[in-house]
């Protein structure tokens, strides 16, 4: 019987089947960010086991609250920079060289095709991205991780979603996924690998498939799958081209882990791309979805383009051809978070920082903090932010806040507009 | 192994997520205990109030999804900080049903039907829920009624718990 990306992967990393249903894999992958690292990290330390399985294996950023808003996350930030230090993990970015994780680890070439990567945070099944599998977990989960290079899961099972034909001109992969949870609910992908094909998503970058496989987790999905093809190849070179006489043979090496033709799923569901509009979410839940003409003339004080989903320079790019000679409306506030160093310099690079100043827009450093009201734009009660992020549940980015998610040039439309509106990309 | 009888706590709803079972700014906090006065703070739900039906509860029952969201195991943990080790919905959100096992709690799925038994027979009276794991049957006392409810917790799950947690497992096996 065929097999599907998951289903390959774990057949390549297994090294425990302690009961019928559950594999123990080895990891390639080990990520680390301060919120939920240091509770770990004290634990191996009072058991007596801090050690790591492998320094070369793991990943660590500073990235949720960076600066320190605090003396509560300062000390997060000195645990794991202490720890890192100390088993000599020479991949570890403290403020000046951070971004946020699942945007910086990509952009340094930490993922490959058939990886297994873990992070004690939701937004890992972004990684699935690169066609590896890339699941969130808890924190004992990571501790074992780090200590044993390990983490046991169930026998994977997948959805297959197929997007034929290609998206309107002005609809984004943040759209896409949107309808796509909203089709499938909160609860839908649940204990489920979504695997992502057809002919748009081929035709999406990899920042584009990684908003994409970034909110798998909203369907409630273990990870979200892109195959590896040329793009994919394209993306990576730089790191590997070392390994491979060329990109052919790259990509040759990286199909090993395509999904049989008879591969068995769960469900396929099959959408027509050129159906989907821009569409945002009301309410709480993530499957809470509205065509965004729907709620045009919704006032929102805050706007927010940021985060894991929607940070990378695709979507600022985007943004700022929006904002162009434009000014954000007097009763509205616009913050926005480059992802990363990277992606920040290219936004200087390109002039995108200065049409967002231009525009009366707050440019902040790169880090988390709003998306999940830590820091750098908490809500206050009964406001309303438009937000590039990946979670409007109640409170999310402050108690008593509303949060519509949508695409950066909606949220740049609606930043200009005062009120929620389609960007004039879309017509 | 920890105790996974006592008093049940009815949360009527499905998809409650681990923002609603501890917010995320409390997530700077570098100690278990130190969340305990904030578990399920964000969560609105009609007659429900955390700072008077969390304490002395045992045993949560509730719909399905449970603890979507967020991977933060903190979610666990301020249940745990709270006395409730166990968690019975229609069924979990990934994570924090593994989270539950690797801390050696108990997150336990049964059918709709039975559940929905559960809310209409105790709901209304204070009911009192007691654990066989060995015969894996849960006993629920309330307003004069007794009822026993068979579960399944896979063989994986089972040694989790009775090794103390997924640390304690791993360490001694990989």
């Amino acid at each position: 019987m065929g097999r599907t990306v998951a289903q390959k992967i774990f057949d390549a990393h297994e090294v425990d089947r302690p009961a019928d249903n559950v594999r123990v894999l080895a990891l390639d992958r080990v990520f680390c960010h301060e919120i939920t690292t240091p509770i770990a990290i004290d634990d191996l330390v009072a058991i007596g086991r801090d050690r790591v399985f492998d320094p070369a294996r793991i990943k660590v950023v500073i990235d949720h609250v960076s600066p320190a808003k605090d003396s509560k996350t300062a000390i997060q930030g000195k645990t794991l920079r202490d720890w890192a230090r100390r088993h000599g993990i020479a991949d570890f970015f403290d403020i000046g060289d951070n971004g946020v994780c699942h945007a910086l680890f990509p952009e340094k070439g930490f993922v490959r095709p058939g990886f297994t990567v873990i992070m004690g945070d939701s937004h890992t099944c972004t990684h699935g991205a690169f066609g590896a599998f890339a699941a969130g977990v808890g924190t004992t989960d990571l501790e074992v991780g780090i200590l044993k290079g390990v983490c046991a899961f169930r026998e994977p099972q997948t959805i297959k979603v197929v997007l034929n034909g290609r998206l309107r001109p002005g609809v984004y992969a943040k759209d896409a996924i949107l309808t796509i949870i909203k089709m499938l609910t909160v609860n839908g992908a649940t204990d489920q690998v979504i695997e992502f094909a057809g002919e748009a998503v081929a035709a999406l970058g990899m920042d584009g498939r990684m908003t994409l496989c970034n909110m798998a987790i909203e369907a409630g999905g273990t990870c979200g799958i892109c195959y590896p093809d040329m793009v994919t190849v394209d993306y990576l070179w730089e790191f590997i081209r070392s390994e491979y006489p060329d990109k052919a043979a790259a990509l040759a090496d990286f199909s090993r882990f395509l999904p049989d033709a008879d591969a068995v799923y769960t469900k396929v569901v099959e959408i027509d791309a050129s159906a989907i509009e821009p569409v945002a979410t009301v309410g709480y839940k993530p499957d809470q979805v509205k065509p965004v003409r729907e709620l045009a003339g919704t006032r929102v004080d805050q706007v927010y383009i940021g985060s894991c989903t929607n940070g990378r320079i695709e979507d600022l790019r985007v943004a700022a051809e929006v904002m162009r000679n434009r000014h954000i409306a007097p009763t509205v506030r616009c913050v926005i978070s480059p992802a990363t160093p990277l992606v920040y310099r290219q936004a200087l690079e390109e002039g995108l920082i200065a049409v967002f100043m231009a525009a009366g827009c707050c440019v902040t450093n790169p880090t988390c903090g709003a998306c999940l009201g830590m820091s750098n734009g908490v809500l206050a009660p009964g406001e309303v932010c438009a937000s590039t992020t990946n979670r409007n549940f109640n409170g999310r980015m402050g108690r008593g806040g509303m949060v519509h998610l949508m695409s950066p040039a909606t949220a740049a439309a609606t930043a200009v507009a005062g009120t929620i509106v389609n960007s004039p990309f879309y017509r | 192994m920890k105790n996974f009888s006592g008093k049940i706590l009815f949360l009527d709803r499905s998809d409650i997520n681990t923002d609603e079972i501890i917010p995320a700014k409390y997530l700077t906090e570098s100690s278990k205990a130190a969340l305990k006065p904030y578990c399920l703070e964000d969560l609105a739900l009609e007659g429900f109030d955390p700072k008077r039906d969390v304490p002395g509860a045992g045993v949560i029952v509730t719909r399905a999804n449970f603890g979507c969201g967020s991977s933060r195991e903190h979610a666990p943990w301020v249940l745990e900080c709270n006395g409730i080790n166990l968690v019975i919905a229609v069924n979990f959100a990934r994570i924090f049903r593994q989270n539950m096992f690797n801390c050696g709690l108990l997150a336990v799925t049964l059918p709709e039907a039975e559940i929905d038994d559960l809310f209409k027979t105790f709901a209304a009276s204070g009911a009192e829920l007691t654990t066989d794991l060995d015969r894996q049957v849960f006993t629920v006392t309330g307003g004069g009624v007794t009822r026993e409810y068979r579960f399944d917790v896979g063989d994986f799950d089972l040694a989790l718990v009775r090794a103390g947690g997924w640390v304690a497992y791993a360490d001694r096996k990989y």
